[in-house]
This record gives structure tokens, sequence and C-alpha cells, in this order.
């Protein structure tokens, strides 16, 4: 199939089908809502199911509701949004049904603006939801990413059946780039799910909850759910690297957007004989942190750059123990220039 | 190669569709391309532009400070992004609508009529084609054939609006090569 230019809130929208998506539950929110919209207008072509639901707490129920028939199913939200499922969010994990969520982050606290932002690292990766659980984090940095993490991150959730986030920002939705789509799956041909409610007929019933009131049973699933993690630790780890070499003046981490922001500075300062190598973890959990840490390992100096007062930077710190890990980010919903980003890196090389 | 371009004027004009058929036409002539609009609360007649990045190698950065061109449809957008274009870089002015310019000497202006050259073909709603068509003149981002490909994939089945849309690319690509510019 030749490259099409699309958005990458409608990419992901089309890559959900060709990954075998035919569910859709959501409520429209700024700056995801080409989303919904795209799928409105696509799903009927497939015989796919869309609900506008009446909030946002309500599409995430129905995304639980959906996943438990084993079916592939997503929703999209933005901020505000994946705050009111975080309830389902956790709801899922412990009933470990596969659902894919997309937050198109915008910036907050609260209701925020509408403008991009990476101010949810810490809700994606660290409290998604109450109770002791994570979920898979997956962070594109354009709209080709975008669309193959989508794909992805179907395979994941159903491998296993555990909540998948992308996490994007209004730049990711917004903007258009050339994409590739893979095949189309034909949602008959996925892997059975024996575990799914679909009518008990000729065999036991199967029972999902995430209510266990007996603690020995509840620490049984904390234990199953650790095991999970552990693996997903294992062998789920994604990241880029560009330009490192062995003695760099500075090592910089960036996520999403700001890592291509982070790359046009580079150049620049290459050009001027500044070395300057930069990591680019894809999955924000797992954080690859042994691969951050060697990349830590061949800088004088290290740099978080993000849309946010400095989230990622936690994940810099344990990936590199005992070293300084330097700050610059904006906020609001403003995104700095490859020149601010330049400016900070000379200032930090030059101090 | 490598070309960045905002484009610019108020809401309504058409910046915003002819910055995708730059960015398509070019993808489809191999190049990568990466195309930004400015998206945020807007009322009717408020401004709004697009950044397109046309590179032979991967986008980076698809946010763009200092472009080295401008495309500026109305004064408020002359106003705004004038002071940022790159030194040496260029700025095609829609003089129908504009009637100052950047007061730089480092940069290169293009004045174009694009409402009147329009009204002339027949509707000067077509004013943005005729820019278009005047960038690619000068620039040769990608080929005119290309643009009125997707000008006709964007507006299938609209043969009077596609029949409008090609003769005023067509004139302003004309206009945009007899400005003898070279950037």
């Amino acid at each position: 199939m030749a490259r099409v230019l699309m958005k990458g809130n409608e990419a992901i929208g089309e890559a959900a089908i060709r990954a075998g998506c035919r569910f859709f539950f959501g409520y429209p929110i700024t700056p995801q809502s080409e989303v919904p919209e795209y799928l409105a207008k696509r799903f009927p072509e497939v015989d796919g199911h869309f609900i506008q639901a009446e909030s946002e707490v309500a599409a995430s129920n129905m995304i639980y509701g959906a996943a438990c028939s084993g079916t592939r199913v997503l929703t999209t939200s933005s901020s505000p949004g994946i705050s009111l499922m975080s309830e389902a969010i956790s709801y899922c994990a412990g009933t470990e049904v596969p659902v894919v969520f997309v937050n198109i982050v915008r910036a907050g606290p609260g209701l925020g603006g509408i403008l991009p932002s990476q101010g949810d690292y810490w809700q994606a990766t660290r409290g998604m939801g109450h109770g002791d659980f994570r979920i898979l984090v997956l962070a594109p940095n354009c709209v080709q990413e975008a669309a193959d993490l989508i794909m992805l991150a179907f395979d994941l959730a159903d491998k296993y059946t555990n909540p998948v986030m992308i996490l994007g920002d209004g730049i990711i939705g917004q903007m258009m780039e050339p994409v590739e789509f893979g095949e189309m799956v034909d949602p008959e041909t996925l892997p059975e799910k024996p575990w799914a409610l679909t009518g008990a007929k000729g065999r036991e019933p199967n029972i999902l909850t995430s209510l266990f009131l007996d603690p020995n049973v509840l620490e049984a699933l904390n234990q199953r759910l650790l095991a999970k993690y552990r693996q997903m630790e294992a062998v789920e780890k994604r990241w880029e690297t560009y330009n490192i070499s062995d003695n760099m003046d500075l090592a910089v981490y960036a996520w999403g957007t700001m890592s291509r922001i982070g790359k046009t500075a580079i150049d620049e300062l290459k050009e001027r004989g500044i070395e300057i190598g930069l990591f680019r973890p894809i999955t924000l959990y797992p954080y690859p942190y042994e691969a951050a840490g060697e990349v830590a390992s061949k800088a004088k100096k290290l740099i978080s750059i993000e849309l946010s007062t400095g989230q990622m930077i936690d994940d810099v710190r344990l990936a590199a123990p005992g070293r300084e890990v330097n700050f610059f980010g904006r906020q609001g919903g403003i995104v700095p220039t490859p020149e601010d980003v330049r400016d900070e890196f000379l200032k930090l090389i030059e101090s | 190669m490598l070309t960045e371009v905002v484009m610019a004027g108020f809401g309504g004009q058409g910046l915003m569709l002819i910055g995708k058929l730059l960015a398509e036409a070019s993808m489809d002539e191999g190049k990568e391309v990466c195309w930004l609009p400015s998206y945020g609360p807007e009322m009717r007649g408020g401004t709004a532009n697009c950044t397109v990045v046309v590179s032979d190698n991967p986008v980076a950065s698809p946010v763009i400070n200092k472009p080295r061109t401008l495309v500026a449809m109305n004064r408020p957008s002359l106003e705004k992004f004038g002071p940022k274009v790159r030194s040496g870089g260029l700025v095609l002015i829609n003089s129908s609508l504009i009637d100052v310019n950047t007061g730089r000497d480092d940069v290169t202006e293009v004045l174009i009529a694009a409402n009147e050259e329009a009204q002339k073909i027949g509707n000067d709603k077509a004013a943005n084609m005729v820019i278009l068509g005047a960038y690619i003149g000068i620039m040769e981002v990608c080929t005119l054939d290309s643009v009125i490909k997707w000008m006709e994939h964007q507006f299938e089945g609209k043969q009077k609006i596609i029949d409008l849309n090609r003769k005023a690319l067509e004139r302003g690509f004309e206009l945009g090569k007899a400005a003898e510019v070279k950037v």
C-alpha cells in the first residue's frame, strides 16, 4: 500500500481497524477528537461498532465490558478525560482484560488548556489508577510510529491481558505525515481467548471480576500481576538512540515530540563540532533503564527535555544513579523551538 | 533539500488546504513531509496558519521557529511571521490584501496580487491556489502537475471547482516563474 498523508489522530483510528478492532466507545475532547470523528465515518464500512458515550466514565466502562467478551476494543481521550477513565483502567488491570487506551495529552492540571503537553507522564507510568498495578505505555514521536504502535498495542494487550496505553501529545495527534499501514488483520483469525465471556454453552462458566474479598486470593492475583510486569520488563523494552558516540559532551533524554525538537538542535550543534547524543524511550513503562544508563556512561553531562516541569527526569535519575540530571522544559501548552533547546544545550555544555 | 514554509492568513482563506496539497504532492514525489497546523480556540475570521516541512531526509522538528519561507495572505500574518523568516529566505506577499512589506533587506519579497488574479479567472476564493502556484513556481519544491493531481483528488466530483483551481494554480505558477527569483 502506498504512503498516505494523514493526521496522527486519523492514523490511530485506521491502525486500530487494521489491528482488528471493531469496537470504539469514547467521548470527544480536543486535541484527539479526530479519532472518534474518523472511526464514526469508517467503522460502518468494516461492520464496526461506534458509540459516543454520555461521558468518559461511561465510555471506559463500555470498554471494560467489551474487553470481557474477548474482542479488540479501543478508546481515545485527552488528559481530563483519561483521569475520568482511571477507575475503569484499574478495573481492567484487576480483571486482567486487554484494552487499548490512547491519551493525546493536553496541558493541565485541571481542565488546563488544549495545547500539547507531556504532563501526564507520571500518571501513565506511576499512577494510572488506584491499587497496585502497571500498564504498558508506548510513546510515538511521529505519525508512522503512532500507527505502528497501535497495531503493537493490541497484540501486547492480548499477550499480557493487561491495559496498554499510547501516550502522545497534541502535536502527534494534529500533525499530518506520510504513513503506510500494515496488513489488515481479520478479527476472525485472532487467537482464541478461552477466558472470555462468550456464553458458557458446553463449558464451565468463566468469571471475570476485580473483586476478591479473600486476601489470599487477592494476594495471589497481585503476585500473578507482578510476574507479568517482570516479564514485560524482561522483553518489552523499546527505545531509539541518535548520534551516540563514546565521548559525548551531552546526552539528551526525550520522548515523543520533544525528541524531534532535540534532534534538530543536535544536528545544528554537530556542525559546530559539539557531540550530543539522544536517548528516546519508546516504552515509558517498562522504561529501558539499562540502555538509558549505558548512554549516560558515555556523556559528560545529562539533560532531560520535556513538555512538563520535569517528570521523566525521575526515570533518567534511576537509569544513571549518582549522576546529576539537568532539565529543560516548557509548560502550559508552549512548545519550545529547536533554537530554545539548542541554547539550553550550549549553556549547559559551557557551564 | 530542505524547505520549510509557514502559510498564514485568516480562517477561510484556505491556507491549511494549500499546505496539505504541497505536502501531498511532495510526498508523492518521494519526499519526506510534515504538516503542522496551529490549533487552538479560534473564531471565524481569526488567524490560521500551518507549517510544512519538505525534505529529502526524515523530518526532525515539526516545530519551526524561523522558517526559510513565508506565504502571507493577510497583513496580521505578515506582521507576525515576517520578522521570523531566516535571512536569505523568501516572503511571498498577497498584495491584494497587504499594502506593506517586511521592511527587511535580507529576505527576498515577491508580491502576488492573489485575490485580483483569482477574480480575473472567475472567483477570488481561488486566491489560495494562485499563491500556491506562485510558491511552486519560485521554490520548485514539487511539480505543478503533482499539485494539480492532489487538488483534483481533494475536490473529486466537483468539476467546476477543479477547473477554477487548475487555472488559478497555472496562473500563479506563471507569475512565480516570471518573478525570476532564486532563493
